[in-house]
């Protein structure tokens, strides 16, 4: 009676399919690391263990007690008037009362797996979500979004499975085939031996027809990977494809990609289908034998009636826990690479930081002394801890000097070499150059992005490096080219640069950079959800939300990346005033694509490179007739 | 509705055909082995009949190989109806992309798209290869499975009959409630990964605000509700398991019972209880099956919905059979009167009484601010869109009478968002045309300045560009997109905003090598920069959909009052 379809204990969460299986590398320290996670839940796991064997064994044992109902209760009183059934009753309720425990116990189990499997990917997720923030840009430079998000989804969703399904019924599964074949051996050693026999093809025909299954399904899902990759491409692509008249073309190499996919499809499912009629015949077959065979021992007076009746029922349920066995533990496997690779990324190293100057709210008297507050007073005051456990304060200025900076994104690619670099606290210093030249390298360099092998960048005076980096980006603002933008409120999006930011902070903050025009036009204003990165909004009111939200933050230094691109000429010339608002007292940084956007700059920095060719400011580079003459005119002169 | 999905079945038709057949017989013949085994505890070994016994023992094992192959053929040939069926539907949902219209592309996003063509077929053909194995077995199960019960013992079958609708109902119920639980909490799941995929997007923004703690106390959160949420939906699913254990035990002990004092009174036989036993788990696991398979239907049945969806959008733009124009006979465009609404609708309108005259071979600019619909009225020559009035004429026909694919091989266009595709350089340029040669291809590259960049590569015309382009910078894109285009000859050749990311020295060499080497092509140049413009023949001022003002550089300077703010803004303080 343990003949029960395992796999559909969920239907509302229907277990995935017979899949490819992916080998861990480390399968035994990966499962170590995962019960370090789960040992909060000790108490709970021993009962687990605890009622899942009462559950397999009430089952097998129920079974058991079939042949002295039989043999004892019902033979021996057939055709007698009156018998006494007395013996009966007491069986009858000697099997309900183990199918009760049986029954009990299981929903234990269940329960408190649920507890301790979500339990414990709430722990994952939470600390994989908390790593993941604290690792460095090179990280997500080097990983693509669909590789991380899988970690959240695939990933964690195999391990949830694993540890919800796949390890109670591999642990379920083991103990009643165990169960079952000592039950039959006490039963009769004759009939067991059909049955090892039984057995023995049993297990050969899951090890084939799984192994080719599991192969297939590898092959499967490389053929989906270039068939997903083909159709993204081509549906991003959709428009081109029009333009070109290229839809006859697309469709022939769409043809074949499908042909393959479905080919590797069919073959993969065919292996996984007839698994399960192959072990469930195999098992009518095991049954038919046992039935014959024991009809012969029973004429023989080898056998009894009672035997066979218990040995018929355990035939029929050796077969499902041994599918269950194979599917489960490569499912377990898969579980655990998925695991492995989670394991892996909570290793990455996070971010260095070994800067103790801080950022503190600061009050200076008329001597220019300057002493740390609680409250925010617009004023900010580096504060440097010395060796002898005393602290000075110097003013955030917000002058940045780059000494000698050498930098390459790869080993051997080098985007800057040795650049020097002057900004005064106030000045506008501009980067211009063509695309590659370095000018978004070097504003990833002060708020250290990315570390620097060669050079120094001081800011006040202090070597960045000695700068907590929190309390260096927290400094500076940037607006760069790409506006991201994050579900919830307009007004929740600007006090991104704030979170303790008054309502009116934010409307007087979207006023300056001419924002509060067309948010008030929204549907429901400052209140307007914004859903997909904000992608109900057009990319220059994107950007004004940007500035807008770098307005907020209020801070001494302004890096603004390409901040006006996407925005046209005259809209620009709107918000210039908002922005020269935005930059007065401030330190400003920016790059340009459109020369008309850094004419007013105090300094210009032509890039070519990785190296500053020219620079001065623009009527001096105008009168030069270099570079920035040829990139602002147009001419070749 | 099933019609439509039916019908991309196409040669796998057949195999959806055979596979319930085959199930049925498969379960017919499992069915009977309890029955047989009956007999030969109740006749064979009653009687000593040890040649019955074997007699029956064969037929039995024979039924058993028979039921095995039967199986393993109706899973083979639902596989290849399943996957067969997949494949059907993805030609079909592709080959309906492919006759979309810029309009019928707009409506959905190329994610949503994306996951129609794969997650959703998936989903359906799971479903379908459900239907036609586990919802034909299971059922035909039940159903025979009591009929054989009934015919052993009606007495005793009544426990079956009892016990069925209880657990259909309790699985009902269970089922019922636990439903829209779940659903509450895949939608929880769906928020947690947005905010992942938001993080992850703008990871560069958390650091620089340095919002760390704040976006884990978010996740932290919203992935604790995540927990609650599958805490509510799974607790009330983890009476499934005990239930069907309860009423299989419970069916069990009364058969025990029943069927024992039955047989002390001598109106049933030993083999007919053990028979009994039998038929309780393949009913009741029927049972079971044809729950779930009717919750994994119902799961996929938005999947199905979202593919119909796709196949059943009407298309916009459809070449007109009846009228059959050959091909321009230059590249002239009139506008005449045209107005346009993206939302289709009167009192929206994004364009609205065109009229502008184009001769062949001009230059044309288009100049103005975003949304003044410059692209708009640009997309409407090769008809990527269609009119809402009005009539646009190319080579002095409407192009309403060409051929689709005539008119856009005459009308080529560069678009803002281009794109270019995995492959090398050389691939991707030839999309202009197939035939092209060597010669050709490095002639288009060097009017649109791309030679010298791709010359630079190590593999020039044979580098890899990788998915997307991803190899190539913004600018190098722009200029090989404008290559593309050159190579297919075009007698109209649009740009749209195609050189904002090159800088202003090599924008002026493309428009220099436009000048010299296409003579006798229409070009029209939409741009942000005056100075990509300000040689054409005639430059179009765009204004809240409408035109402010045709002219040359000159004249606009002098009388236009947008053109020269732009101007002055844009050159202010160049000597």
């Amino acid at each position: 009676m343990a003949d029960m379809d395992r796999k559909a204990t969920n239907p509302i969460q229907p277990v995935r399919g017979p899949g490819p299986v992916i080998k861990p590398k480390n399968a035994a320290k990966t499962l170590a690391r995962l019960l370090k996670y789960m040992l909060a839940y000790k108490l709970y796991l021993g009962i687990i263990v605890i009622t899942i064997m009462g559950s397999a064994l009430a089952g097998v044992a129920g079974t058991y007690l079939l042949k002295p109902i039989i043999n004892d209760y019902i033979v021996p009183f057939i055709g007698k008037r009156n018998p006494d059934l007395t013996g009966f009753i007491g069986m009858i309720a000697l099997l309900g009362s183990i199918y009760f425990v049986g029954v009990i116990g299981t929903y234990i189990y269940n329960y408190l797996i649920l507890i301790v499997s979500t339990g414990t990917m709430l722990k994952i997720r939470t600390d994989l979500f908390d790593h993941m923030e604290g690792l460095p840009i090179r990280y997500f430079d080097a990983h693509t979004h669909g590789e991380l998000m899988s970690y959240y989804t695939n990933d964690t969703d195999t391990m949830r499975d694993m540890i919800s399904q796949g390890v109670p019924q591999l642990f379920t599964s083991i103990l009643t085939v165990t169960g079952v074949f000592i039950m039959m051996l006490v039963l009769s050693p004759a009939l067991t031996l059909l049955g090892l026999g039984m057995l023995a093809v049993m297990i050969l025909a899951v090890v084939k027809i799984g192994g080719k299954s599991s192969k297939y399904f590898v092959l499967q899902q490389k053929e989906l990977g270039k068939f997903n990759g083909y159709i993204e491409e081509m549906i991003e692509g959709q428009k081109v494809v029009k333009v070109f008249s290229q839809e006859g073309p697309a469709k022939e190499r769409f043809d074949e990609l499908n042909e393959t996919l479905r080919s590797a499809a069919g073959t993969a499912n065919i292996f996984a289908n007839i698994l399960m009629p192959i072990m469930v015949n195999l098992s009518y077959v095991h049954y038919a034998l046992t039935a014959t065979l024991g009809g012969l021992l029973v004429i023989s007076g080898q056998l009894d009636l009672g035997t066979i009746g218990s040995f018929l029922q355990f035939t029929r349920s050796v077969s499902m826990p041994i599918t269950q066995i194979s599917q489960q533990f490569n499912a377990v496997l898969t579980a655990l690479a998925g695991a492995e690779r989670i394991f892996n990324l909570l290793d990455e190293e996070v971010e260095v930081d070994s800067g103790n100057v801080t950022l503190v709210n600061a009050m200076m008297d008329e001597k220019g002394n300057i002493t740390e507050v609680s409250l925010h007073t617009g004023i900010w005051a580096w504060k440097i801890p010395h060796q002898d456990r005393s602290v000075s304060f110097s003013e955030v200025k917000g002058d940045v000097r780059f000494e000698d900076v050498t930098f390459g994104y790869e080993e051997n690619e080098t985007v800057l070499h040795g650049l020097d670099l002057y900004a005064k606290p106030g000045q506008k210093i501009a980067f211009v150059g063509s695309t590659g030249a370095g000018k978004t390298t070097i504003t990833n360099l002060i708020n250290r992005f990315y570390d620097i092998p060669d050079g120094k960048i001081f800011y006040d005076g202090i070597n960045i490096n000695l700068i907590k980096k929190d309390d260096l980006r927290r400094s500076l603002t940037m607006i760069s080219q790409e506006v991201h933008l994050f579900t919830g409120t307009v007004m929740d999006n600007i006090r991104y640069g704030k979170l303790n930011a008054t309502d009116d902070e934010v409307v007087t903050a979207a006023k300056l950079a001419n924002a509060d025009f067309f948010i008030s036009h929204l549907p429901k204003g400052y209140q307007t959800v914004l859903t997909s990165d904000g992608s109900n909004l057009s990319q220059g009111q994107r950007q004004l939300l940007a500035i807008a939200r770098a307005a907020v933050a209020n801070s001494p230094v302004l890096i603004l990346d390409e901040a006006t691109s996407s925005i046209d000429t005259r809209t620009e010339a709107l918000i210039e005033k908002g922005m020269d608002t935005l930059m007065q007292g401030r330190t400003v940084f920016a790059i340009a694509h459109r020369l008309s956007t850094v004419r007013n700059a105090n300094a210009i920095m032509v890039l070519e490179n990785g190296r500053i060719i020219e620079h001065g400011d623009h009527d001096d580079l105008i009168a030069q007739k270099g570079k920035y003459y040829q990139l602002y005119t147009g001419n070749n002169a | 509705m099933l019609e439509k999905i039916l019908s991309c079945l196409g040669n796998y038709k057949k195999y959806a055909i055979i596979t319930p057949i085959l199930v049925i017989g498969e379960v017919l013949l499992e069915v009977f082995i309890p029955y047989l085994m009956a007999k030969i505890i109740d006749v064979g070994i009653k009687n000593s009949d040890i040649n019955y016994i074997l007699k029956l023992g064969g037929l039995m094992v024979l039924m058993a190989m028979m039921s095995l192959l039967l199986g393993a053929l109706s899973g083979r040939f639902a596989a290849l109806a399943s996957t067969g069926l997949a494949m059907g539907i993805r030609q079909k949902l592709f080959y309906t992309l492919q006759d979309f219209s810029f309009g019928n592309l707009d409506k959905f996003s190329t994610a949503s798209l994306v996951t129609r063509l794969t997650t959703d077929v998936t989903n359906t053909q799971t479903a379908f290869m459900m239907i036609i194995r586990l919802l034909v077995r299971a059922p035909v199960m039940l159903v025979s499975a009591t009929i054989l019960a009934i015919s052993i013992n009606v007495r005793l079958s009544m426990i079956f009959l009892v016990a069925i609708p209880v657990m259909a109902t309790s699985l009902g119920i269970i089922a019922a409630k636990a439903f829209p639980l779940f659903q509450k909490m895949l939608k929880k799941y769906d928020f947690l990964n947005t905010s992942v995929q938001e993080n992850l997007i703008a990871i560069r923004v958390v650091k620089a605000f340095v919002r760390k703690d704040y976006e884990n106390e978010k996740f932290k959160e919203a992935a604790a509700s995540l927990r609650e949420a599958e805490m509510k939906a799974a607790r009330v699913l983890i009476f499934y398991m005990p239930i069907m254990m309860f009423t299989m035990y419970a069916c069990t002990i009364a058969i025990s019972w029943f069927g024992g004092n039955l047989v002390i009174a001598g109106s049933m036989q030993i083999g007919a209880l053990f028979s009994f036993i039998s038929y309780i788990s393949q009913i009741l696991i029927s049972l079971m099956l044809i729950s779930v398979a009717f919750i994994g239907i119902v799961m996929s049945r938005a999947s199905v919905g979202r593919i119909i969806e796709i196949i059943d959008e009407p298309l916009d733009i459809v070449d007109n059979a009846a009228v059959n124009v050959k091909s321009p006979s230059d590249g002239s465009v009139v506008f005449d009167n045209v107005s346009f609404s993206y939302a289709e609708k009167r009192d929206n309108l994004t364009l609205s009484n065109i009229n502008l005259t184009i001769n062949s071979g001009e230059t044309i600019g288009i100049i103005g601010g975003t949304g003044s619909a410059k692209t708009t009225l640009v997309q409407l020559i090769p008809r990527l869109y269609d009119v809402l009035s009005g009539r646009i004429l190319v080579g002095g026909n409407d192009v309403r009478d060409y051929k689709l694919d005539t008119l856009r091989n005459e009308v080529a266009m560069v678009l803002q968002k281009n794109v270019l595709f995995s492959g090398t350089i050389k691939d991707n340029l030839k999309w202009g045309s197939s035939k092209a040669t060597n010669e050709e291809i490095v002639d288009a590259c060097k009017v649109a300045q791309a030679h010298d960049f791709i010359m630079s590569f190590p593999k020039g015309y044979e580098t890899d560009l990788g998915q997307g382009g991803v190899n190539v910078s913004g600018g190098q894109k722009q200029r090989l997109c404008i290559a593309r285009a050159l190579l297919k000859h075009p007698k109209i050749m649009i740009l749209d905003d195609s050189t904002s990311a090159v800088d202003t020295a090599t924008d002026s060499r493309i428009q220099e090598g436009f000048k010299e080497n296409l003579s006798g092509m229409t070009i029209i140049i939409i741009a942000q920069r005056i100075t990509s413009v300000m040689d054409a023949d005639k430059i179009i001022v765009m204004h809240d959909g409408q035109i402010d003002a045709i002219g040359t550089h000159e004249e606009l300077l002098i009388r236009n009052k947008i053109y020269l703010e732009v101007y002055e803004l844009q050159q202010k303080g160049v000597v």
